[in-house]
């Protein structure tokens, strides 16, 4: 599936394309090429709900193929500039952003933003299954972006169950209502929902915090799988977890980015005092 | 890299028409427009329903000015035209209307919201709402053949018997008067009132009512002297909701009013309204000032109408700021 | 002591009264609707009969007469009705939901309100000027017209207040995945909304289904067959109303027969249409 190319080359290319997706995501990850590449990159992002300032001078680098935990406490601003990312924050009015942030090095804020929601994808809080078949569900990003062959689509969804580790509970009941899933189940359909358009980036704003920790588990062992062809970025508010999954870590506090580094250094050797606080438990 | 180039943001660029295609396809614009247009069209609507009463009265509102309002000739051969006949009709149906019906729907409207349990409360407001959905020619039908015979044979007699003595039960009558549009009318509108009144009973907090029960009232007078006071202004708003109704309701009223248009203090007296009078001639009318005075009566009760949901509108509004 | 005692009891016998009165307020007015329903099951039944769905009109004391041309002539009014109000109606609901700024929305909902307190009977003033005055004849087209101006506010309310209750996650969900809003709103929202939606229309339905005085200057009325859409055309609620108010008693008894068809049909609509919603609104609290 190629972004762009859907009228000019015809089925006949997309077909190909889907089937060297399938390819590539079954082989074991030798693409990365430097822990240091940088897949996303913000320079001094400033974000305001009208007059309000949510986000002061953010600069930061999250890197490819790893996954990255912004912690803090409520209202700090991580949740916010998550949805910066893939420009979520349009939908409200009156906000307005400043500053550079870049995919690949190519402009965020320029962008076509359905092409960005493409390559960066989002799972939300609390999962929001459309009222349609579970098929339907993770056809849907698909169909949008202009796949409608029954059986590309049917290998996709497969795919992208499989890769969500969700594949074996449902795969009898594809036909069935989304929203007849437990809670975990549902998560884990949004997450395969967000991976059927294949995202280089998957954005996660706090996943797991209305899920049992059996659900919550098995989502955690589901990112390290992920995460080595995909770019994983998560808000948690649990630190436990961004100790346990993530590579890097940022911390946010009242909008500002207090510190940024990998984890190990964050959680025992902290630069910043409040970051120390924060991780202590003295606050938050 | 194992995913293909494509894939990962090294896009071709794409031509200006390549963008707006496909900005065309998502659709954005399309949906916006189309929406825009037809909420345009809704507005251009009401526009114009007011521009062509307008219009269509000028022959009228040239001939007659406002004097047509207080006039109460209505001679369609001789070119006179007055509104006052049905102006009276309308009121004077409207207004007994109310009589009955306020007191029965918001007596119910209180044993709904503060006695009956709530599944019994819900069940009966189901149903009285029904009420509202039947055809006001179905009322007509019922008022024809079962009330005005009833008036007439039964409710008049013993009307002239006990209350006799009063003008408002003077003359003869065949049982089509302004007493049978009233009381028909009054069985219409009685589900508004129940309805709005006691969604507005409900929403009073329920704290209200355990201050006034931990002091030792009863039901009735925690009802009477704490709820129904802070309902007050809704339920005054469910009253103009239906009057406005009352003043506009054609077929049931014209089917059981006599459509004589007579000033009577009478309420045995056949009557005219302006609805019931538009609704019978209008088919017929000819000669350009008489359609141009039936528009005008038209714009009359349009105006009438405006007012009167206006001013419910402004109860109701005051209504729900209060509570939340 | 014993002034207590009495002030006591007499606040209890108010107290009982009053409140024993108000429910037998709220008995009077169901039984004024069992009542009607009764009554006119008894007698619209007696006259129902084969012709009556089959048959044109006869004279009075003729007998085989019957208002198939009502119930058709009926049919094509309200598809006309529903073809212009509906669209013009939902889609205004849709701009209102998704769309307009608050300002806007205030004016287009306050039209939409004045378009409703309108009565039937003027709104059939205005077909008759814009579309019976132009073509010289009463039509269907007029008729049609008159209803589908009086469903577009009942259209717009309902649209609006069920996309509305479609919860934001649901709109970013689908738009976090590449959906333009457009295709959100079509795709996602309005599905999620429809079982609402389809309730919405149908009460719309019932309501115009029955409306009687905005037809009769515009649709006029038909002892025959109406071809196409032109010509004047006999609806049901007219026939009840020219029959009843007529001085013949078979024509009575037709009148009767064709109140309960409408009665029935707009009360079934009404109730099968109410708890579907009510079913709605109780799913999505759990």
């Amino acid at each position: 599936m190629l972004p762009g190319d859907k009228l000019v080359t015809g089925s006949k290319q997309q077909e190909n394309a889907v089937k060297e997706q399938a390819a590539a995501a079954q082989m074991p990850s030798n693409q990365t090429t430097a822990t240091e590449e940088s897949k996303l990159r913000a320079d001094s992002v400033n974000f305001y709900y009208g007059n309000f300032q949510a986000l002061h001078d953010i600069t930061l680098k999250i890197p490819a193929y790893k996954i990255t935990a912004f912690i803090g406490p409520s209202g700090c601003g991580k949740s916010t500039f998550l949805r910066t990312i893939n420009r979520m924050n349009e939908m409200l009015r009156n906000t307005r952003v400043e500053g550079s942030l870049t995919l690949d090095g190519s402009d965020i804020l320029g962008m076509d933003v359905t092409t960005l929601r493409r390559r960066v994808g989002m799972v939300f809080q609390k999962s929001n299954p459309f009222p349609k078949s579970i098929f339907d569900n993770i056809a849907y990003g698909p169909r949008v972006n202009g796949t409608t062959k029954r059986s590309l689509l049917a290998e996709t969804v497969e795919r992208s169950l499989t890769r969500a580790a969700l594949w074996n509970e449902v795969k009898d009941k594809l036909n069935k209502p989304a929203t007849a899933l437990s809670g975990g189940q549902q998560q884990r359909l949004c997450i395969a929902r967000a991976l059927a358009v294949d995202p280089e980036v998957l954005l996660l704003d706090e996943p797991c915090s209305a899920l049992d920790p059996i659900a919550t588990l098995k989502i955690e062992e589901l990112l390290f799988e992920l995460k080595q062809q995909t770019t994983i970025v998560i808000v948690t508010h649990n630190m436990q977890q961004a100790a346990r999954l993530a590579d890097f870590t940022g911390f946010f506090l009242l909008g500002k980015l207090i510190e940024f580094d990998d984890t190990r250094v964050m959680f025992q050797n902290p630069h910043k005092k409040e970051t120390e606080d924060y991780i202590t438990g003295r606050f938050g | 890299m194992a995913t293909p180039a494509a894939l990962t943001g090294n896009l071709p660029p794409r031509s200006a028409s390549r963008v707006l295609y496909d900005r065309l396809r998502g659709g954005d614009e399309i949906a916006y427009l189309l929406t825009l247009a037809c909420t345009v069209a809704t507005l251009l609507i009401v526009v114009f329903l007011i521009g062509e009463l307008w219009f269509r009265s000028q022959a009228a509102i040239k001939a007659f000015g406002l004097s047509f309002l207080f006039s109460s000739t209505w001679n369609p051969n001789g070119d006179q035209f007055g509104a006052l006949p049905f102006i009276y009709g309308t009121c004077i149906t409207s207004f007994l209307a109310l009589l009955i019906a306020v007191p029965f729907g918001v007596a119910s409207a209180i044993f709904l919201s503060e006695m009956a349990p709530p599944l019994l409360s819900n069940i009966f407001t189901f149903l009285i709402e029904l009420l509202a959905a039947v055809p006001s020619v179905i009322y007509g039908l019922l008022g024809v053949f079962i009330l005005v015979p009833i008036i007439r044979l039964n409710l008049v007699p013993l009307l002239k018997h006990t209350l006799g003595f009063l003008p408002l039960f003077k003359g003869s009558t065949f049982g089509f008067s302004f007493l049978s549009a009233g009381l028909v009318l009054s069985v219409m509108i009685m589900p508004f009132i129940v309805s709005v009144s006691r969604e507005v009973l409900l929403a009073v907090p329920v704290e209200q009512r355990e201050a006034a029960l931990a002091l030792g009232a009863t039901k009735w007078e925690t009802t009477w002297q704490i709820v129904l006071p802070n309902a007050k202004t809704g339920i005054l708003g469910s009253i103009f909701l239906a009057l406005a109704r009352a003043l506009g309701e054609t077929m049931a009223v014209t089917m059981v009013i006599g459509n004589t248009p007579v000033i009577s203090a009478s309420l045995l007296s056949p009557g005219y309204s302006i609805a019931a009078v538009i609704a019978n001639e209008f088919a017929e009318a000819n000669g350009a000032l008489y359609v141009s005075s039936l528009i005008f009566l038209g714009l009359v009760l349009f105006g009438l109408t405006i007012v009167i949901n206006a001013i419910a509108r402004i109860f109701i509004v005051m209504t729900s700021r209060r509570f939340g | 002591m014993t002034d207590r005692a009495h002030i006591a009891t007499h606040r209890k016998i108010i107290n009982v009264l009053m409140l024993s009165l108000s429910g037998l307020c709220t008995l009077l007015v169901l039984s004024v609707l069992f009542f009607i329903l009764g009554y006119l099951l008894v007698h619209g039944v007696k006259s129902l009969n084969w012709n009556f769905f089959t048959k044109l009109p006869k004279p009075s004391g003729e007998t085989g007469g019957g208002m198939a041309n009502a119930i058709v002539g009926s049919g094509k009014i309200l598809l006309l009705a529903t073809c212009i109000g509906v669209p013009i109606g939902a889609l205004t609901g849709v701009f209102l939901a998704e769309y307009s700024g608050k300002q806007f929305a205030f004016l287009i909902r306050y039209t939409a309100d004045l378009l409703n307190g309108v009565p039937s009977i003027v709104i059939g003033i205005f077909a008759y000027s814009v579309v019976v005055i132009p073509m010289k004849h009463f039509s269907a087209w007029a008729g049609g017209l008159a209803l589908g101006i009086m469903m577009i506010p009942i259209s717009v309310r309902t649209t609006e207040e069920f996309l509305l209750a479609v919860p934001n996650s649901m709109r970013e969900g689908a738009m976090a995945l590449g959906a333009t809003k457009a295709r959100t709103i079509f795709t996602v929202v309005i599905p999620a909304a429809a079982a609402g939606l389809l309730s919405g229309l149908m009460l719309n339905l019932a309501r115009v289904a029955g409306e009687t005085a905005p037809l009769l200057f515009t649709a006029l009325g038909n002892m025959f067959w109406s071809h196409g859409w032109h010509e004047p055309t006999a609806s049901l609620p007219v026939m009840i109303y020219n029959y009843a108010i007529s001085p013949a008693d078979d024509l009575h008894q037709q009148a009767w027969a064709a109140g309960f068809v409408l009665l029935s049909l707009v009360l079934f609509i009404n109730v099968t249409a109410r708890l579907v919603i009510q079913r709605g609104a109780g799913a999505s609290r759990r």
